[in-house]
């Protein structure tokens, strides 16, 4: 599994991508691609191969960076293909537009889509597949297709008691016309979706042989990690680089405009030579950039008038007469903090690069490096990686362009680092947002809510033609389409950019701001109203079952209602329908004299439709929600003359396993299409933590991360 | 050049002496489980045993090791306790990314190899020195029990 695209699949990727031209952006359904190789493999599509030798070898579309992609898409297609599961090898995918996402269009891993997009193409792919494998064996018998079966990597024909492996009739499937309206599985019929696999990528990972990017070691690779201007935006002005020479093993030291890289023999080396460089910056117009600044500006731009995500109703007459409650919340600037550092190992020869990085966006790695060599873009190569955390962060490629404009200068391959604290500091941010809410109450019923949203726009950016009419949809995601049914609304976006500091996707992007606001806008007014916070959602759910169903699981669970066992500890809960799952969190907490905060239990209840893999499911819920309580309780970036303040992980902190609440996860069996889940519970964290913190003290924090001195000194709610 | 005595192998390091036992392993030696995460002993992914403790092999160097035995993540499963941890790291499914895990397994085997029966607070003591950023700690705890259990 560590080697990647065979030259076959290299040939694929370049009739692929001629053939596929200019695909259009936001391509919602999907062409099942179609593709041949020569020789005796059975290669039906872009995901599929069948060797002659009996090897079934699957090519991931997505990537794995910890979510158990690679085991759940793998599932789906060994499920109707009937593979023998335990000898499926899995492939990283190569750069081609076969394996685009067809949700975004690109071929990139994000925002919970894997198993929602590629759901559908990959059982049809597999019983495609499986169709032409078994009409192969029925010639061979001249048997009618419709008396065999599958399984396990064989076809059978049980009234003759004959079986052939797939391998033994891959050649002949090869020339079989594909079937193009394959017969998929019922849900019963699965073998292996629905049932707790053990994932494919993990025993690799408890014996130092997983390769992730940053291990790749090419023959002969030298090692440079690089210093970026420490104000955004800033050059190099002068480099004094006598003492770094002087050292052993430095081997050389490249100046670009905007950034400094040392390469040595050692990675060690060339971080005592960059420790030794004198480099004075020209930091620019950014060099007086301030959190301040940045704060004063976005409530300002937050006045204006938005664009209309959503209007349902009336909103002024829901305004007329009720009970009127308004909120503001805001979160603030984020660090990605993967704990594999950015890195990207390049070997630019004049007339051709190969590039070894983890990146969720192999398609863009290829063609931004192309762009920054002045090369064609079939004579770059990428191999991807198993990914140490992607999160968001490498759904950018400024990393690869980078390190491929720090190779053009060194002969030879090269591993391009990011020190943790380049890392930190040269990241691109999850937006400061500021939301503006209000709502209108009468007979007990929010009757009329409006939702303003100022931030950044990410998708403005990277996918420009998902932003419409001044309306980012990831930033509005889960406030234009909010789970409560208001008979009334208006949701809007204000587009603010932050100065200087650039902004990226961040686990759980849009719905995170959003369900914060949300969930402890709603919380507050239920107090207010002094009606349960349970009760209270519940009597606007009836038009959402699931939801519904949700929030009493887990109240159940969750023992809601009853004692706790200090006073100083409070219960919360919150509830969200984001990326196509229905979940509700609800969180104990304790807040001790000074104001210091123990997170003690979180249980989710959790109805994300069909489950592929249930554990991963479980797990993906408790390391998100781990996720979320280190943003809620630590997270925040900020900037003084142009930098950024944190560093590494002492000033920039992660929860720890000391700090780790218990966590229950209760799965809600569904039939329903399969929803999104890696993100889910970042979102869920942070809005049941500050609820439980309410009812612990009193205090409704509207900001994060969570403020210790507004909690201190509280008695006892 | 300077001999270290890594995985039950002695192996020749022409590096200069001040170099973390980290960087030798992988880039010299080739030796790319153990991880770097942050360089200043706070995240613990770099974790090796020097005969038998847990250190951070980011802070130690290589000049200062001696012919002290080391362990690295490739050799922490002909040990009997590493294998226990390492089974039940895949019975309870505790990994994601994976990223951490090295400086995990080998943290809960030291652990393990000096207090067979670990509990709570002896966990979180031996344990809060290594991040994992997938959040895993759910099951990190649970596995080192079972592999206490084993």
């Amino acid at each position: 599994m560590e080697k990647i695209a065979t030259s076959e699949i290299s040939k694929l990727s370049r009739r692929a991508l001629l053939q596929a031209g200019a695909a259009g952006i936001l391509l919602l359904s999907f062409r099942l691609p179609q593709a041949r190789a020569a020789g005796d493999t059975f290669a039906p599509n872009a995901f599929i191969r069948v060797g002659n030798d009996d090897v079934v070898t699957l090519v991931m579309p997505q990537v794995e960076m910890g979510q158990g992609i690679y085991t759940a898409l793998a599932m789906i297609l060994a499920d109707e293909l009937d593979a023998n599961f335990d000898k499926v090898v899995l492939q990283h995918a190569p750069p081609d537009k076969a394996y685009n996402n067809p949700i975004f269009g690109v071929q990139a891993t994000g925002g919970s889509t894997s198993v929602r997009a590629f759901w559908d193409p990959l059982r049809k792919a597999g019983a495609s597949a499986r169709g032409m494998l078994v009409e192969a064996a029925a010639q061979q018998w001249s048997v009618d297709p419709s008396t065999c079966r599958a399984s396990n990597s064989e076809v059978i024909h049980d009234a003759s008691g004959r079986k052939v492996g797939y391998g033994a009739v891959a050649s002949l499937a090869a020339t079989l016309k594909p079937v193009s309206d394959p017969k998929l599985k019922t849900l019963k019929d699965f073998t292996l979706v629905g049932r707790p696999v053990q994932r494919k990528d993990t025993p690799d990972k408890t014996n130092g042989k997983c390769q992730y990017g940053i291990d790749a070691m090419p023959a002969g690779v030298k090692f440079a990690v690089i210093a970026e201007c420490p104000v955004f935006g800033g050059k190099v002005g002068h480099v004094d680089d006598a003492k770094a020479k002087a050292i052993k093993g430095v081997q050389q030291i490249v100046v670009l405009d905007d950034c400094v890289a040392v390469v040595g023999d050692t990675t060690w080396t060339a971080i005592r030579g960059l420790s030794a460089l004198d480099i004075t910056w020209n930091e620019g117009a950014n060099a007086n950039v301030d959190s301040a600044q940045i704060w004063e500006a976005l409530r300002t731009a937050s006045k204006g008038p938005g664009a209309v995500a959503k209007k349902v109703g009336d909103v002024d007459a829901a305004f007329a007469g009720g009970t009127h409650y308004e909120g503001v919340y805001e979160l603030p600037f984020l660090a990605h903090a993967t704990m594999e550092p950015l890195n990207c190992t390049l070997h630019y020869t004049k007339d051709a690069c190969e590039v070894w990085t983890g990146t969720q966006v192999i398609g863009r790695v290829q063609e931004y490096v192309a762009k920054a060599l002045d090369l064609p873009i079939e004579k770059v190569t990428v191999h991807n990686f198993y990914i140490g955390g992607g999160f968001g962060r490498r759904l950018e490629q400024d990393m690869a362009i980078k390190a491929a404009r720090i190779a053009k200068e060194v002969d030879g391959p090269v591993k391009v680092m990011w020190r943790r604290e380049e890392d930190t500091q040269h990241d691109v941010y999850r937006p400061v947002y500021h939301n503006a809410v209000s709502a209108s109450v009468k007979d007990g019923k929010i009757v009329g809510w409006t939702h303003r949203i100022t931030g950044s726009s990410v998708i403005v950016r990277w996918l420009p033609p998902a932003f419409k009419d001044g309306v980012d949809i990831d930033a509005v995601d889960g406030a234009a389409d909010q789970p409560y049914g208001f008979p009334n609304l208006k949701v809007e976006y204000i587009r603010a950019e932050p100065p200087a500091v650039p902004t990226g996707f961040w686990r759980g992007v849009g719905p995170n701001n959003n369900f914060f606001t949300i969930e402890s806008f709603i919380d507050e007014i239920a107090h207010r109203e002094k009606v349960d916070p349970v009760a209270f959602r519940l009597r606007h759910l009836d038009g959402n079952p699931r939801l519904k169903a949700a929030i009493q699981l887990a109240a159940e669970k969750g023992n809601w209602g009853s004692t706790l066992s200090s006073p100083r500890m409070g219960r919360g809960i919150s509830a969200q329908n984001a990326f196509g799952s229905f979940i509700a969190t609800v969180c104990e907490a304790e807040v001790d004299e000074s104001g210091e905060v123990r997170v003690h239990r979180l249980v989710a209840a959790v109805d994300t439709g069909i489950m592929v893999n249930p554990d991963t499911i479980v797990a993906q819920l408790e390391g998100g929600l781990i996720f979320g309580l280190t943003a809620a309780l630590f997270g925040e970036i900020t900037i003084e003359n142009g930098r950024v303040q944190q560093s590494n992980f002492n000033d920039y902190r992660i929860l720890r396993i000391d700090e780790a609440p218990k966590i229950e996860v209760h799965l809600i069996p569904s039939t329903e299409h399969p929803g999104g889940i890696g993100e889910t519970g970042t979102t869920a964290a942070p809005p049941a933590l500050c609820n439980a913190l309410f009812a612990a003290t009193g205090v409704r924090l509207t900001r994060l991360p969570i403020d210790r001195n507004a909690l201190a000194g509280r008695k006892p709610a | 050049m300077i001999t270290l005595h890594v995985n039950g192998q002695p192996h020749d390091v022409d590096a200069s002496p001040d170099t973390p036992l980290l960087w030798a392993l992988r880039d010299v030696l080739g030796m790319t489980g153990t991880k770097f995460g942050c360089g200043i002993a706070q995240c613990g992914a770099c974790t090796v045993h020097v005969d038998g403790q847990a250190v951070r092999s980011c802070q130690l160097s290589i000049g200062s090791v001696g012919d002290q035995a080391i362990t690295t993540i490739e050799g922490i499963g002909s040990s009997d306790v590493g294998a226990k941890v390492q089974k039940a790291w895949l019975d309870l499914e505790v990994i994601q990314c994976g990223y951490c895990q090295s400086g995990q397994i080998m943290s809960a085997a030291a652990l393990l190899a000096h207090k067979p029966h670990p509990t709570d607070e002896d966990i979180d003591a031996a344990m809060a020195g290594n991040i994992c950023r997938c959040g895993t700690y759910v099951r990190i705890r649970e596995a080192i029990k079972k592999a206490t259990a084993a």
